[in-house]
């Protein structure tokens, strides 16, 4: 996997936003991302879960530059995208698309689908006109659109799927080599998410891209990842290789999360969903110290409060930052046994 | 627990086991017949719901599911009253044996909050943000209960604990902006159980909250619904939640309902393929990565102008000539298990 070492790279990202009271006053710092560093490697999709105000999307925004983390560097092929700026960060944004959860809010309703998709085009001043109808033509029927019938369409003679498969043509048409998708498929119904999951995976493996895919939905997450990145309160708690980290949780957020998960078969060894985890997540201003996660952890010690735990890799390929982690001398019966990933 | 307003005499027995609770009398407390509800829209119609049919007895749960556009928001808002003009709404529902549809809104709010109660999805959108949220209360409360400020508020503050809200006399005061999406559901169940209502409708409840949220408002509506011998009906898109909650299920598409069992039942022998093709599409965590999801072509009818035929007739892979030409009935054709298909799953798997 790491042959061609990472196609994108996060070092210790940082991103704050400033709350303003009355009158402009200072209230306080949302701490939206805190020092988080990741990996993704060329081919891979690396999924994001975590629970809503977690930084997830946050986090997506400060690896395009838009807006900018306060602090970090974020490495596309070697350089730093933080560095970069105007024409040279264009350049190197091509390179890296987005797919963003509203099908109907991200696509502007005035135009039509064919000039949507060859927009990214006539911004880098791709090709001839010629060439680029060409494109747009190639791309809408990539993503399973009849160039004829819906080029001429606007966004509301759309359904959401339809939308969201323009959006998708959209990120596709500058060729990229990694797009990053928020909660591409939450707003569609079972079936038509299904389609456009599917529609992920076939231009993955045709095209070779590489995803960030960022949802809160685990098991969704699971469905399309290699590897999982689980984030809390800004922080990275546990990345890893989708099969181990599903299998052997080793964070206790994670497994929480797992443990809420309803399941469609009610005589299933997991039975009812349970809320493991009490209480309400802490405020980003005003994070608890330590580990952002003791406050609601069923395993927190005192070592909680006064040692913020480190990213370490527990087996391979599986990091956790846990004084604690939930390893297998301490878990329930798991029914598979272990062996690394494929 | 609440002490205003008689107990509900319902034995309810909130297991997920998916064995149907005994029912405590006889008569359903929901009884819907033949309901059909269609929207004006412009010169044409839109066939939002067409002919469902259920009963639900207290201190049951039963999850309506479907997609967008399946009418199992519109069915139940029709139960509340709670449509536009430009809806027709026929048939019978009657609750506790009283006809509900046909009456004045005057009337209709003797009903509403006090029988039965509405639970939706955005508590956001449904809470008044420059009013506190006790206040919301109280005055929910005082609509349809005989007591005073100060007794009101009591009772305010006693939901509120009811609901699992943390430091409720401290929230009582507070704007629904400075209380967390799960919190903000909190009060809305609050509000809802106000005039202890013999049946909650929860409307996608628990769809814009996170998982860990999510557990913890179904577990506190499943235990309000044991203490205080509600019967819940809830809507919802994710059969998982379904299955994980409800006693029995019905599964709804283009306004019909299609299928319909006890959860138990529903789930051991799926019969109507769109059941099936809903259970197949979703993501589990059991499905090892990257593969290939089992995809139903097509998207739900347009119901300004449904088939004669079966409405999933075009998505279905076992579809034939009879599909198209005539609508399989919704009938019992198990012990307790509905279907409306000419070509039903089965066990062997044949067809």
């Amino acid at each position: 996997m790491k042959l061609n070492g990472p196609l994108l790279e996060a070092r210790h990202v940082v991103q704050e936003f400033v709350v303003r009271g009355h009158g402009g006053v200072k209230g306080g710092v949302v701490q939206a991302v805190s020092d988080v560093s990741f990996e993704v490697r060329s081919g891979e999709t690396l999924g994001i879960v975590g629970e809503t105000g977690s930084g997830k999307s946050t986090l997506a925004r400060a690896l395009l530059q838009a807006p900018r983390p306060k602090s970090g560097s974020v490495l596309f092929r070697g350089s730093d995208l933080v560095k970069l700026s105007g024409r040279r960060l264009m350049e190197a944004r091509r390179h890296v698309q987005m797919v963003f959860q509203d099908p109907f809010g991200s696509l502007n309703p005035k135009w039509r689908v064919s000039q949507i998709v060859e927009e990214p085009l006539v911004a880098h001043g791709v090709g001839s006109r010629a060439e680029r109808q060409r494109r747009v033509a190639e791309v809408l029927l990539r993503v399973g659109l009849d160039p004829k019938t819906y080029g001429p369409r606007r966004p509301r003679q759309l359904s959401g799927g339809q939308c969201q498969r323009v959006a998708i043509a959209r990120a596709l048409t500058l060729d990229p080599a990694l797009i990053i998708c928020d909660e591409p498929v939450s707003s569609l119904d079972v079936l038509i998410q299904a389609q456009v999951l599917n529609l992920f995976e076939q231009l993955r493996t045709e095209l070779g891209l590489s995803y960030l895919f960022i949802s809160h939905d685990l098991a969704l997450v699971k469905q399309v990842s290699d590897r999982v990145a689980v984030m809390h309160l800004g922080k990275l708690c546990e990345i890893g290789p989708a099969e181990s980290l599903y299998r052997e949780p080793f964070h206790p957020y994670t497994v929480a999360l797992l443990a809420s998960i309803p399941s469609p078969n009610p005589t299933a060894a997991r039975g009812r969903p349970e809320a493991t985890i009490s209480g309400e997540p802490p405020s980003p201003i005003d994070p608890p110290s330590g580990c952002r996660f003791r406050t609601r952890c069923p395993r927190a010690q005192e070592r909680c409060a006064a040692e913020e735990p480190e990213l370490r890799m527990l087996s391979d390929d599986h990091f956790v930052a846990c004084h604690f982690p939930v390893t297998r001398e301490t878990r329930e019966p798991v029914p598979t046994t272990t062996t690394s990933q494929p | 627990m609440s002490t205003y307003g008689a107990p509900h005499s319902a034995a309810a027995s909130v297991s997920g086991d998916g064995s149907r609770p005994s029912p405590s009398t006889t008569m359903p407390l929901l009884e819907v017949r033949d309901l059909w509800v269609r929207f004006r829209q412009g010169d044409r119609q839109v066939w939002a719901v067409n002919g469902l049919s259920y009963e639900l007895f207290g201190g049951q749960t039963l999850a309506i599911i479907g997609e967008s556009g399946s009418g199992k928001t519109v069915s139940s808002r029709a139960l509340m009253g709670l449509l536009p003009e430009t809806a027709t709404v026929t048939g019978s529902a009657r609750f506790d044996g009283e006809e509900l549809l046909g009456l004045s809104d005057q009337e209709m709010r003797q009903h509403r909050g006090a029988d039965l109660a509405m639970v939706f999805q955005d508590p956001t959108r449904s809470l008044n943000p420059t009013m506190r949220v006790g206040n919301q209360i109280t005055e929910a409360i005082r609509t349809h209960l005989p007591l005073d400020r100060r007794a009101a508020r009591e009772r305010a503050i006693e939901l509120l604990r009811l609901v699992r809200l943390p430091s409720p006399r401290q929230r009582f005061f507070e704007y629904p902006h400075q209380l967390s999406g799960g919190m903000r559901q909190r009060v809305m169940i609050a509000i809802a159980l106000a005039a202890d209502p013999k049946l909650l409708i929860a409307d996608e409840a628990t769809s814009s909250l996170d998982v860990t949220t999510q557990a913890q408002i179904m577990e506190l509506l499943l235990d309000l619904q044991g203490q205080l011998g509600m019967a819940l009906i809830m809507i919802s898109h994710d059969l998982g939640l379904a299955a994980s909650f409800a006693d029995e299920v019905i599964v709804m598409y283009a306004g019909r309902a299609v299928e319909r069992a006890s959860t138990h039942q529903l789930f051991a022998h799926v019969r109507m393929p769109y059941t099936e093709a809903l259970l197949e599409a979703i993501p589990r965590i059991e499905r090892p990565s990257h593969s290939p999801l089992p995809v139903t072509p097509g998207r739900p009818p347009d119901l300004t102008t449904l088939p004669v035929g079966c409405p999933f007739e075009p998505r279905c892979s076992r579809a034939r000539d009879t599909c198209r030409e005539t609508s399989p009935p919704f009938e019992e054709q198990e012990p307790g298990h509905w279907w409306a298909c000419w070509y039903p799953c089965d066990d062997g798997g044949s067809g």
